[in-house]
């Protein structure tokens, strides 16, 4: 088939939610919810022995490329792969992830807590409660984002630990 | 000799079928038989305090063995970064441990560059899982 061919519906589809993303016309959980990408046993497996398993879709692919190249010295830890692994790991994190405004521009030292809407959706957490050692740090999604293993994010769902 | 070659194929044998296993189940190998293959590799019997000192000891960088694993490791412990939840390391009380070759060497390889900037000797990967060994409830 070629793309002549298609039906037009998909097609419509995707302008019309291209188009609403655009507009910021999303439903609350469109946000939130970065449950859409297919899950990767090795990515769990590998990455989220020592931290949650971030949804791909916080970072863009051009930083998920670079840190996937950077493993032996990630974040100043070893965290170094098998080349067969990397390569897994880094086409299926390339292909889920940000898309459109959280895309660009890569935020600083690849760190999903440096991003423009990171910074933005947490500027109301005063900077000593991040420090509280129940949370420990901004990496630490799962302190706060009980849901943050499933890609669930949505902001009824927080709970901030004392 | 302090690396007798039957003792490296073993272990490259190990290892090499964990890896080339795409399921973590097919090949299951003991701890028992991870520290036979590292000791005959030191060419030493393994001394479990010696293990202990190692785990708990700095050597020279921020994080020790025991940052992340507690200095009793029959117990979870936390990531000195990320503050994840680690499983207990001490085989007695997590069965998972080290019955996977490829999988012991890929941990020691990258927490020994982390807190010694090398890598482990075999006769220090003996040592450690002999005294992890001694841990039981």
């Amino acid at each position: 088939m070629t793309p002549d061919n298609r039906p037009p519906s998909g097609w419509l589809a995707t302008c019309v939610l291209a188009f609403a993303a655009g507009m910021g016309l999303c439903m609350p959980a469109c946000a939130d919810d970065l449950r859409a990408a297919p899950p990767l046993p090795a990515y769990k497996a590998e990455c989220a022995a020592c931290h949650i398993a971030y949804p791909p879709g916080l970072l863009p692919a051009a930083s998920w490329q670079r840190l996937m190249t950077q493993l032996p010295n990630h974040f100043g830890t070893d965290a170094s792969l098998d080349a067969a692994t990397v390569t897994a790991l880094s086409t299926w994190l390339t292909a889920n992830a940000a898309q459109g405004r959280r895309a660009t521009p890569p935020p600083a030292e690849d760190r999903i807590t440096r991003s423009a809407w990171f910074i933005r959706k947490h500027d109301e957490v005063p900077a000593a409660t991040w420090k509280r050692p129940s949370i420990k740090s901004a990496s630490n999604c799962m302190a706060c984002h009980s849901g943050a293993d499933r890609g669930d994010f949505d902001e009824h769902n927080v709970r901030i630990p004392r | 000799m302090n690396h007798p070659p039957s003792a490296r194929t073993l272990l490259a044998v190990v290892a090499g079928l964990a890896a080339a296993s795409l399921s973590p189940a097919a090949l299951a190998v003991t701890p028992a038989d991870l520290l036979n293959a590292y000791s005959a590799q030191a060419g030493a019997a393994p001394q479990p305090a010696r293990g202990q000192q190692f785990f708990i000891a700095s050597h020279g960088r921020e994080w020790r063995c025991a940052s992340c694993h507690g200095a009793l490791p029959n117990q979870a412990g936390r990531h000195a970064a990320t503050g994840k939840s680690i499983a207990p390391l001490a085989p007695a009380f997590n069965p998972e441990r080290f019955t996977d070759p490829a999988k012991a060497e890929k941990w020691f390889r990258r927490n020994c560059n982390d807190v010694a900037g090398r890598e482990c000797t075999a006769a220090e990967k003996a040592d450690v899982l002999s005294w992890l060994l001694t841990l039981q409830p």
